[in-house]
């Protein structure tokens, strides 16, 4: 399993109210959360978004709310993987069950740029900066998780 | 191998003798949670894991208060696709407009949730049971949706910090303060993955209000659960409500804690949390000049009967200043008809405020008090993030409700005591 992309770069403690702002919660269709993902931080960020593109932020993010509509706007945009230094708990709960593959790298989170290419593999951990030829380890998916990602989701995979 | 209060309370809920921190279990719920915004995406997840039954319908609860009454055509779906759930599986406990609270002051007030027991709630606000000694932590859809359908939920068993309250409040000093202090202590990451265990001679002084307030708030220090210590206080709370069996728990006297926090109560000063994060706290004195457009007085965190009385005594026989709009929202139908029975309505609609039926409304910027471009809220709410209250542009100051208030009649951020 492997993931390859463009970095939009953020930082420390992005909460669930800029990823999806509640405005927009009057809804739960995946298509029109991702036409609001990141908008109160960046507005140019669904203009900007291609898929397999990765998030790269600081410490904590997803903080806040519990809204699974997170991870479902930032999946929904074509984010293939999103690494920060490390996630809020219920973001990362919540980015597992719907299989939005996620990893925990500060030093990655530091060392990436915005705009780099990034190539992920899920099953060595091993994040690779094509732009620096860096590479960085993160700690790969126990297989419970893998096999839930794999699957799509929590719910996907029950069914299997 | 000694265990900490949460560790305790799992452990039993997963009939394991002991657990220790990093451990992977499954526990069985007593409760699981869901409101209007995030119960349809659970039903949806439901339906798609090809669920035909939810494992026991006195053991749910769904609570429509994000956005109702229906703010718009969307959130009526939302409302109806939930409210059709409740009644295909004949959900127990859903409170729909008319007997719905806002959910975290709810359950407690309705005794559907004591000492003991092991909660899960899509919304990150479930933490606030800890107050009682319960074990409650926020989820999202998905693990509400396979928790309605087993009755159980998987956890990473938590470390703790120990926040030691020392000695008594003195003035305005609330739950509100003490919280907001502590998130401005540790950051909004500060137990990142941990429980925030609650204890000291401090405790004993708190009203289960101002318990519930601080362990509310426990998830904006990155917690997993905020959970105190049972005693007289209560199980006087829990008497006539809660019909459970109360189940008490306590942390081994040589628990093992990643670190201690200790808060003086009796030194604190009434706190603000500054724009945009809630680690960015003040004492009230340093920002005293800052203006405000609008007070909200409400929510999860300060809509209860305590609260509205703090607010009425300060905006009694007083008028809200130019300009400033203050919204006085109770938590609860009970709460509400409270405040009218006591004279309290009569005295924020004097004032100036208006007074709503109970609705999360504008603490998440859904409805009721949106903020415009480069407008300032002082607000009892829970999250001050970028255009959380409405416009990115906008600013929300967390506050007590003794603050917000003073705040109202002056337009500006106000120290209670100085009125």
């Amino acid at each position: 399993m492997n993931a390859q992309g463009t970095v939009h770069k953020y930082g420390d403690d992005v909460n669930t109210d800029v990823i999806i702002p509640a405005r927009y919660l009057n809804t739960a269709y995946h298509q029109e959360l991702a036409a609001h993902c990141m908008e109160d931080i960046d507005r140019e960020f669904i203009h900007r978004v291609r898929p397999g593109d990765i998030i790269v932020a600081g410490k904590n993010f997803g903080c806040g709310s519990s809204r699974e509509h997170a991870p479902i706007a930032i999946k929904a945009s074509g984010v293939s993987c999103v690494i920060a230094a490390t996630f809020a708990r219920i973001f990362y709960r919540n980015a597992i069950n719907i299989g939005l593959p996620i990893l925990e790298c500060p030093e990655a989170a530091e060392g990436i740029a915005a705009g780099d290419r990034v190539s992920v593999d899920f099953d060595s951990g091993i994040i690779t900066d094509e732009a620096t030829g860096k590479t960085y380890q993160a700690h790969p998916f126990p297989e419970f998780i893998k096999k839930i990602i794999e699957a799509g989701g929590l719910m996907e995979s029950i069914r299997k | 191998m000694s265990m900490t209060m949460t560790q305790k309370i799992l452990a039993a809920k997963a009939g394991l003798e002991k657990v220790e921190a990093g451990q992977l279990i499954e526990t069985k719920l007593d409760l699981v949670l869901g409101n209007d915004i995030t119960s349809p995406v659970a039903i949806n997840e439901f339906e798609k894991a090809g669920a035909d039954a939810v494992f026991d319908n006195t053991k749910i609860t769904l609570v429509l208060d994000h956005f109702v009454p229906n703010k718009d055509i969307k959130a009526a779906q939302q409302s109806k696709q939930t409210r059709q759930f409740a009644n295909k599986y004949d959900i127990l406990n859903f409170f729909d407009v008319g007997t719905m609270g806002i959910e975290h002051a709810l359950l407690p007030e309705k005794g559907l949730v004591g000492p003991g027991d092991c909660v899960i709630g899509a919304d990150s606000h479930t933490c606030t049971y800890g107050a009682l000694g319960a074990f409650s932590t926020g989820v999202g859809s998905t693990d509400m949706a396979a928790g309605m359908i087993t009755g159980k939920a998987w956890f990473k068993v938590p470390s703790a910090i120990r926040v030691v309250l020392k000695n008594q409040p003195t003035g305005f000093v609330s739950g509100k303060d003490m919280i907001l202090h502590l998130i401005g202590e540790i950051g909004v990451d500060g137990a990142l993955y941990q429980s925030l265990e609650f204890t000291g001679d401090g405790v004993a002084a708190l009203s289960m209000d101002d318990r519930f307030t601080i362990a509310n708030m426990a998830i904006e220090a990155g917690a997993k659960n905020g959970i105190f210590p049972v005693d007289e206080t209560t199980l006087e709370y829990c008497k006539g409500r809660y019909n459970g069996e109360i189940e008490i728990f306590e942390a081994d006297p040589d628990a093992e804690y990643t670190r201690t926090v200790e808060i003086d109560l009796a030194a604190l000063r009434p706190t603000v949390s500054m724009p945009h994060l809630p680690e960015n706290t003040r004492n009230i004195k340093e920002v005293a000049d800052v203006t405000i457009d609008q007070s909200v007085i409400g929510s999860c965190t300060n809509g209860r009967i305590s609260d509205m009385r703090v607010a009425a005594a300060i905006l009694k026989g007083r008028k809200v200043a130019k300009n400033v709009r203050c919204i006085v929202i109770p938590a609860t139908q009970a709460v509400y008809l409270q405040c009218i029975r006591e004279g309290l309505a009569e005295i924020f609609i004097e004032a100036g405020a208006v007074f709503s039926t109970p609705t999360c409304g504008p603490c998440l910027g859904g409805y009721m008090g949106i903020l415009a471009e480069g407008e300032r809220a002082v607000s009892t709410t829970n999250r001050n993030f970028v255009g959380r209250m409405g416009h990115p542009e906008s600013e929300v100051v967390l506050a007590s409700p003794a603050v917000a208030a003073a705040s109202a009649i002056t337009g500006r951020l106000t120290d209670p005591a100085t009125l």
